[in-house]
Formats: structure tokens, C-alpha cells, sequence
């Protein structure tokens, strides 16, 4: 099956002195009815993608395809991509049903048509009640729904969300989290959703591309990223990582020995043929306090912080840096350690992520 | 690798220069293209009916500045020229020190207004800035002149017995002046005061500073380029002032303005009035070269 | 026992300047407005109030023909430079520096730097030659003229207003399937109207005012109503000045303050 969106060598540069290069030959498939979610931190390149797709920009160099077809020559009106945007765009001379209907007016669709379908599309996202504001008379969130629903209207192919909900309070954002995914579901339309929140991506996405200076980091399901960064960049950004030296003692095509800084070895994976120094990631949540002889690592407590939720304590290893662990609350639960106590780290082998360079 | 070629760029600057072509037109046809017209003037012979004879010849040039002595023929500055020059440029200053005198003040005290009444006070100055210069001028006549309200009040009241001439001096053209151009010195400086922080102020008199000090070294340095800019829009205009000593001036105290016009008139020499056109442009254009300097610098300073 | 408060924005003499400086940009138009309606022929002695000064200008053949010629050429003139400069506008904003740009803002503002007459005996000069030429001396000189100079007055605001407007309207509705056309129509104009008008009524106002670049180019007997008045101000002056100067400054006062209000809506 072809896939809805496929790029290959995708590069941008904007003209200047010097020339800046938003995107540096980017390789993505986004298949068909998939939550697509680019994540990274502004000006990693994400929001040039998505320019492109929709054909607000053009591709330096590089294929860009919808469905096998490439949209390189169409301007963004003859492309079936519709597109959220960040700042909702929403019309301020129209009202809240015209906004709906632009695009099947545009595409020329008779108004029995038009009027039932904007029907269907204020309905699906609860507004039917506000058909007649202008959208200046409405509220944030509400813009927000006419925002998704004028752009599903002409049923595209392909939905373009730009950070549609960093405008948004944080309860409601929580809402229309849920209710994209359903919208998403219901339609069948492939989303490609752009975001710098990493708790966004990982509660919507089926997939998520990472993105960092232009460049694609990691593309994986939200579990595979968190679970299994691929580098620095990724473990960093993505939740609270651990970052720890090891020696690869052997690495047996992927099953690999390390000694940690502490002396211990443990098993762990690896890409063949790494060798020599190497950083793994250990999540916090992963980690557990035990004491210093059952321990990986031996240290000495040196914080304990309360979140009600959880606590994390700081532990201060033989070499000076410190490892942070975050273990859940219960009732009945005394972390049995008191400040100053040597401690140890323990993780079970398999969570420990070695990382590429 | 092969770039895309973006046809949409091209579209774009094809599309940029059809839509600019009507505007260009009529600008080339009625403001730029004469203007190189009046330069080519310049270097031909006067006609005897006014006109030009097309001969090349720089007496015009050379009639700006200097005049042959009709008795012995020798070199001399043309005084009566110089002289124009000079009140020109010494009006056109004084009408800029004057507009600054009144006008920062007002600006100020526009600026400092409670935000809501601040666009109703700007419009006080707006109002008088779009309306017609010739009745402005007219409106000032009609107060100074011999027979108008100042000596009129001033006899009934019995301080003068007959009426002060104002009217057909410097002072009454300086008056006029500073009338009519007083709007186009308050609009920048307020522009700039409006976006001025005045918790800076606060700071300058957290630091001790008095008052004055708090204008001079706190306020004025950060409003300049507004002052910069009001000086000049205000002496521009000044210099090439027409209507405002035409009227006020009565044709005894001519500008350069004048001088131009009567080349085209009683003066029946146009290439001379060309080249004083001429100069009179490279003068402007100096000086605006000079804001834009001026202004340039600032923005490098402060952005 | 009161206490003094310190005004962090007081400087001494400030206000009273300020309002020297409102007093004396009023006094004189306030002056003639009222002298406008004097019953006796001074400008500077009351004696009571008429509209007869009113009632001769009205009936005054010259100022009949120099309004409605005023009026026929600010028309056009604002018609006209409003037209190229919604489409100047439309071309020179929004877009990346491209070449020539610096040249094109040259020529569009040059009449705002270019000293008025400096322009007016330019163009004395160029038409002379054409009238000579063509042996046409009808109104078109004055309306070309007044078109050129109206043309930056008429591009700032409205250029100023597509500069305001939010680029991703009309991207979304590039987005939607809209035509470059469709997007003009539907989006483009329906926001830069209020621009257009205000720009219009600039232009209109400006080219009702000319006095100098009119003065120069017009041929003989095609005095706009500011070039019969400068001419009128040579001879023994009557209220009836007065009044003609009062009905344009309502004119002009009006449009300002519904320039004002248009430039305000909606942002």
C-alpha cells in the first residue's frame, strides 16, 4: 500500500546571507489513517515540514508525494490537504458556518451539499449551537473547533495540525487531546500533527518523528521512543533520562557486556560492533533504592524531594554526578533512607538503553 | 543535487512587476520623468517669451550663485540671490527651532496623558495638519495683518494708535511658518514618546537625578530619533516653502520658492528657474540623505 | 495638611506650552470661521451675524466653476491613485526583498521628499512641451498631476494595512481550495477595505488642497477653488474668503475624523 505521505531527501534552505537550512534532506513515510505526530523544540524544522506538505513552501531539493503522486507542482489549492493552523486563521468577516463552508464553496459544491455537510461538521465538533457568531464573538477553544471543523469539511486526505492546541488552557487542552484522537479514529484521515510538547505526542501519536536541527532523530511508536531512544538528543527530550559512562566489555552480535562506573557489569543490548566508551539512559522511574551491596551503582543520598505523586530522590554517585530515581507514594510507604545515607541504585539490566554517538 | 526549480517565485515576480507597472507609469510620467526634463533645461538658453532656446549653455549655472556686472562686465556672488538663499535657510532654521520649542512640549504632554484621551488630543493636531495650508496661511493673515484682529483689539484697547505693520516681513513669514508646519513636528516626536517606558523615569529619579537632568539625560536621548525626524520634516518643507511667503511675504521677502516662480514668470528665464530647482533639490535631498543616516545609526544603536 | 504628590512625569512648563500651542493652532481657524459669518465686510470687526457672505459665494460664478472643477479633478485623481496603489500595494508587501525594491519605494514616495515646487515647475515644463505638441489644454494635465502626488498618500494606509493583516487567512484559504483570485475576492479585500477607503479620502483631501503643483500646471482659466483663492488674496479681502475657507475645512475635517475612524476599525 502506498503510503499517504513520502518524502525522500526533503531539503529546504532560506535564501539569505548566510543561508539557513530549516531542513537538511529529510527521509518520512506516513501511511495511511495514522496519528503522525513531529515533535521537537521550535526551530528544529517540524513546522517547515508541514509548510511543505500543505504547499505554503517550496522544497529546495528533494521528492515530496501524496499517495505516489507527487505534490511538487501543485499549488496549495489543488492539493486535498487541509491544514489547522497554529493561530486558527479563522476568517474574522465571516461567521462561524461560513468559516465551515469556505472550502466546499471554493471547490465549488452545490449548497444543498455545503449546508448539509457543514451541518454534519458542526455537529461533530459541538458547535452547532454558535453557527451564526462571527468568530470573533467566540471563545479560544471554541475558535479551536471551527479551526478542525473548516478543515475537515472538504474531507481531505491528509490533515495538517500546527500546534493546534499550545493556545489553549491546560484543562481543555487535555479535552481536545482526546477528542482528536476520536476525530481521528471516526474520520479515518491521516493527521500529521506538529507539537513541542512531548506529553502531546506521546498520549495522541501512533508514531512520532523526533526532530532536531533540521534533522529526523528517531521515528517510532510513542513506547519505542520513550523506551528505546535512540540518542542523546532523544533520551533528553523526551522525559528525565540518567545519563551514565560505560565500558563495552563484549558485544556479541547486539548482546553486549558493560561495565558501569562502579565496576559491575550487566548484559544489555547493543547496535553490533559498538565498542569502547558508550552512554546508556536509565529513566528515573525505572531505577529503585536498595542499599550500597545490592546496588549497581553505590552513592550517597544526598535529596529527597516530595511530589505527592512521587518522590524523587538524589543520589550522589562515587564520581560526583548525581542519578535521580522517582518512586511512587503509597500510604503505608517510608522510603526507609534518611538524607546522608549511602545508598545504592538498583535497575534490572534490560532498562538500560545503550545510545548511539 | 538538482534544485527544484520554484516556478511560484517566478510567477510571483512576474505578477509583482504587472502590478506595480500602472503606479510606476504615472510616477515616471508626472513626477520622475520631468524632473530629469528640468535638469536638461538647465543647460539650455532662455527664450525670449519665456521657453527655452535649445542651445547648450551653463549661464544658468552660473547665474545661481554669481552675476556679471552689467556696467563693467566683471565677476561678482550674485547678492540678490545669495541673499534669498540665505533668508531661506535662516527662516527655514528658525522655523525648526521654533517648532521644537512648542512642539516637544505638546508631544509630551499628549504623551503623558491618560491612554484614552491621548488619540483625541493627537487628533487636535492631525485635524490642522490635513487641512488646507492656504487657509491656515490665510487664517494667520487675518489675525496680523493692519486691518486684522491683533492691531484691531490692540487700538480698541487703546495700547498702540496706529497698527504695528507684521504683515510682508520675515517675522510674519517665520509666523506663518511655524504655523503651518507645527503639526509635522509634533507627529514624530509623539510617536516615539508613546512607546516611551516611563519607569525609565522613575529609575533616573530613584538615581537622584532632577528634573532637568531626567529630561536631558533619560528622555531625550531615548525620543531623538523622533526629534531628528521632526526637524527635518519640518525644515524640508520649509526650505521650499511657496504659498506660506507668498502670502506672508508679499512679494518683498522672496524665498527660494519665489525665486523659482518668477523665473517662470516675470523673470522669463526658465533655465534659471530649472537650475534653482535643481539646487534647491540637492539641498533637500542632502538633507534627508542625512536623516536617513542619522536615523540608520540610531536603529543599529538601540536594536 | 494635604500631602504634595510627585508627579514622575511633571516638567515644569510643559502643559502650559501645550496648551499655548493647541491655542494657537485653533485661534486663527476658529477666528475665520466666525468672521465667515459677519454681517458687515472687515474680518476683524463684528457686527453681527448673516450668512450673506455664504449666500455670494454660493452665487458666485467663479467659485461655482472652480468647486465643481476642484471636485471633478479630486475625483479622478483619488480614483485613479487609489486603483494603482491597492495594486502597488499588493505587489511591494509580504514579499521578500527583490530587485529594484528600493528604486520602486524612491519613485512611489518621491513626491513626498521632492519639494512641491519643485515638481510644479517640473511639470510646467513637460506639459508645456506636450500642450505644444498635441495642442490638447483640457483638464487631463491637472488630473495626471494630481494622480502622481496623490499616489503615496493613497498607498501608506492601505499598504499599512496589508502589512496588519494575518498571512495565514489567506493561506488558509489557499488551503481551502481557494484560487489566488478566490483568495483576493474573498479574503484579500473584504479586511483592506477599510485601507482603500481611508486611502481614498486621503487622496481626495490631499488633491482638493493643492495649491502649488495646480498653480503651475494649470493653463489658463482652470482655477481649482485654493488657486482662485490665492489669487482672490491679492485684492481688498472680503468674509466671503472666509466662507468658501469654511466649507472646505468642513470638508476636510470630516474626512480626517472618518479617516481616523476607518483606520482604527477593527484592529
Amino acid at each position: 500500500m502506498t503510503n499517504a505521505i513520502s518524502a525522500r531527501a526533503l531539503r529546504k534552505v532560506y535564501p539569505g546571507n548566510p543561508p539557513v537550512e530549516a531542513l537538511g534532506g529529510v527521509e518520512i513515510d506516513i501511511a495511511d489513517n495514522e496519528f503522525f505526530t513531529l515533535l521537537g523544540p521550535s526551530g528544529c524544522g517540524k513546522t517547515t515540514i508541514l509548510r511543505l506538505i500543505a504547499g505554503f513552501e517550496h522544497p529546495t531539493s528533494g521528492t515530496l508525494e501524496m499517495f505516489g503522486q507527487s505534490l511538487l507542482d501543485l499549488p496549495p489549492y489543488k492539493r486535498q490537504i487541509n491544514t489547522v493552523f497554529q493561530s486558527y486563521a479563522l476568517f474574522p468577516h465571516m461567521t462561524v458556518a461560513e468559516n465551515i463552508g469556505f472550502g466546499l464553496e471554493m471547490l465549488g459544491r452545490p449548497k444543498t451539499e455545503i449546508s448539509q455537510t457543514v451541518g454534519e461538521m458542526m455537529e461533530l465538533v459541538q458547535m452547532s449551537h454558535l453557527a451564526d457568531r462571527q468568530t470573533g464573538q467566540i471563545s479560544g477553544g471554541q475558535q479551536q473547533r471551527v479551526a478542525l471543523a473548516r478543515a475537515l469539511a472538504p474531507k481531505p486526505r491528509v490533515l495538517l495540525l500546527d500546534e493546534p492546541l499550545s493556545a489553549l488552557d491546560f484543562k481543555l487542552r487535555k479535552n481536545m487531546q482526546l477528542e482528536l484522537k476520536r476525530l481521528q479514529t471516526e474520520t479515518g484521515i491521516t493527521f500529521i500533527f506538529v507539537t513541542h510538547d512531548q506529553e502531546e505526542a506521546l498520549t495522541m501519536s501512533d508514531r512520532i518523528a523526533v526532530m532536531s536541527d533540521g534533522a529526523i532523530r528517531q521515528i517510532g511508536s510513542p513506547r519505542e521512543i520513550y523506551d528505546h531512544p535512540a540518542d542523546r538528543f532523544v533520551a533528553d527530550f523526551i522525559g528525565d533520562t540518567n545519563f551514565l559512562s560505560a565500558d563495552v566489555v563484549e558485544n556479541r552480535d547486539g548482546a553486549a557486556t558493560l561495565r558501569l562506573g562502579s565496576g559491575r557489569t550487566i548484559a544489555a543490548r547493543a547496535a553490533q560492533g559498538v565498542n569502547g566508551r558508550v552512554t546508556i539512559a536509565v529513566r528515573p522511574e525505572h531505577a529503585r533504592l536498595g542499599t550500597p551491596a545490592e546496588g549497581l551503582l553505590a552513592g550517597v543520598l544526598s535529596d529527597a524531594v516530595y511530589f505527592g505523586t512521587d518522590t524523587h530522590f538524589h543520589v550522589t554517585l562515587e564520581d560526583g554526578t548525581t542519578f535521580v530515581l522517582r518512586q511512587q507514594n503509597s500510604p503505608d510507604s517510608t522510603a526507609g533512607f534518611a538524607t546522608g545515607d549511602p545508598v545504592g541504585v538498583c535497575f534490572p539490566a534490560e532498562v538500560a538503553q545503550v545510545l548511539r554517538d | 543535487m538538482a534544485e527544484i526549480p520554484d516556478i511560484t517565485a517566478r510567477r510571483a515576480a512576474r505578477n509583482r512587476w504587472l502590478l506595480l507597472m500602472p503606479a510606476l507609469v504615472i510616477l515616471l510620467v508626472a513626477a520622475s520623468g520631468p524632473l530629469l526634463i528640468t535638469l536638461v533645461y538647465s543647460f539650455l538658453s532662455p527664450g525670449d517669451y519665456g521657453g527655452v532656446e535649445w542651445q547648450l549653455s551653463f549661464d544658468a549655472w552660473f547665474n545661481v550663485f554669481m552675476q556679471r556686472d552689467i556696467f563693467d562686465d566683471t565677476l561678482g556672488w550674485s547678492d540678490a540671490h545669495l541673499s534669498i538663499f540665505w533668508r531661506s535657510v535662516k527662516l527655514s532654521a528658525l522655523t525648526t527651532l521654533a517648532c521644537l520649542a512648542f512642539g516637544f512640549p505638546t508631544a509630551y504632554f499628549i504623551a503623558t496623558r491618560p491612554k484614552k484621551q491621548r488619540d483625541l488630543w493627537m487628533l487636535l493636531i492631525i485635524i490642522p495638519f490635513w487641512t488646507n495650508l492656504l487657509i491656515r496661511t490665510f487664517a494667520i493673515l487675518e489675525l496680523i495683518r493692519n486691518e486684522g484682529t491683533v492691531n484691531t483689539v490692540l487700538i480698541a484697547l487703546g495700547i498702540i494708535d496706529a497698527p504695528i505693520q507684521m504683515l510682508f516681513t520675515e517675522f510674519s513669514i517665520l509666523l506663518g511658518m511655524v504655523y503651518v508646519y507645527l503639526p509635522l513636528m509634533v507627529l514624530p516626536i509623539y510617536a516615539s514618546m508613546e512607546r516611551f517606558d516611563f519607569r525609565l523615569v522613575e529609575a533616573g529619579y530613584d538615581l537622584y537625578a532632577t528634573q532637568l537632568q531626567v529630561l536631558r539625560r533619560v528622555i531625550l536621548p531615548l525620543v531623538k530619533p523622533g526629534v531628528i525626524a521632526g526637524s527635518i520634516l519640518v525644515f524640508v518643507p520649509s526650505l521650499g516653502a511657496y504659498v506660506t511667503p507668498r502670502v506672508m511675504g508679499g512679494g518683498n521677502q522672496l524665498m527660494i520658492g519665489n525665486l523659482i516662480e518668477l523665473q517662470f514668470g516675470q523673470g522669463r528665464n526658465w533655465p534659471l528657474g530649472a537650475a534653482l530647482s535643481i539646487t534647491l533639490l540637492a539641498i533637500v535631498m542632502v538633507a534627508l540623505l542625512a536623516y536617513v543616516r542619522a536615523a540608520g545609526n540610531d536603529e543599529a544603536h538601540h536594536g | 495638611m494635604a500631602e504634595r504628590v510627585f508627579d514622575i512625569r511633571k516638567q515644569t512648563g510643559f502643559t502650559t506650552i501645550a496648551f499655548a500651542c493647541f491655542a494657537m493652532l485653533y485661534m486663527p481657524i476658529i477666528l475665520l470661521v466666525v468672521y465667515s459669518f459677519n454681517a458687515g465686510t472687515s474680518i476683524a470687526i463684528w457686527e453681527g451675524f448673516s450668512w450673506r457672505w455664504y449666500a455670494s459665494a454660493w452665487e458666485n460664478e467663479q467659485v461655482q466653476e472652480a468647486t465643481l472643477r476642484s471636485l471633478v479633478v479630486a475625483l479622478w485623481a483619488s480614483g485613479i491613485s487609489t486603483t494603482v496603489a491597492v495594486l502597488a500595494a499588493l505587489a511591494t508587501t509580504r514579499t521578500r526583498r527583490f530587485r529594484g525594491q528600493t528604486a520602486v519605494f524612491a519613485l512611489i514616495n518621491q513626491p513626498l521628499m521632492v519639494p512641491e515646487i519643485v515638481t510644479a515647475v517640473a511639470l510646467l515644463i513637460f506639459f508645456a512641451m506636450i500642450k505644444v505638441a498635441t495642442g490638447y489644454t483640457g483638464l487631463a494635465y491637472l488630473i495626471l498631476a494630481h494622480s502622481a502626488f496623490c499616489i503615496p498618500f493613497a498607498y501608506l494606509p492601505i499598504r499599512a494595512r496589508l502589512q496588519g493583516m494575518d498571512l495565514s487567512l489567506e493561506q488558509a484559504a489557499a488551503d481551502l481550495y481557494a484560487t489566488p483570485f478566490q483568495v483576493f475576492r474573498r479574503v484579500t479585500l473584504p479586511q483592506l477595505w477599510p485601507g482603500i477607503l481611508a486611502g481614498a479620502m486621503l487622496a481626495f483631501v490631499i488633491s482638493l488642497d493643492d495649491v502649488v503643483i495646480t498653480e503651475f500646471v494649470k493653463s489658463a482659466g482652470q482655477d481649482t477653488l485654493p488657486t482662485y483663492m490665492l489669487g482672490q488674496l491679492r485684492r481688498v479681502v472680503t468674509p466671503e474668503i472666509n466662507a468658501i475657507s469654511t466649507a472646505l475645512l468642513g470638508i476636510s475635517i470630516t474626512m480626517v475624523i472618518a479617516y481616523t475612524l476607518l483606520s482604527k476599525f477593527r484592529k
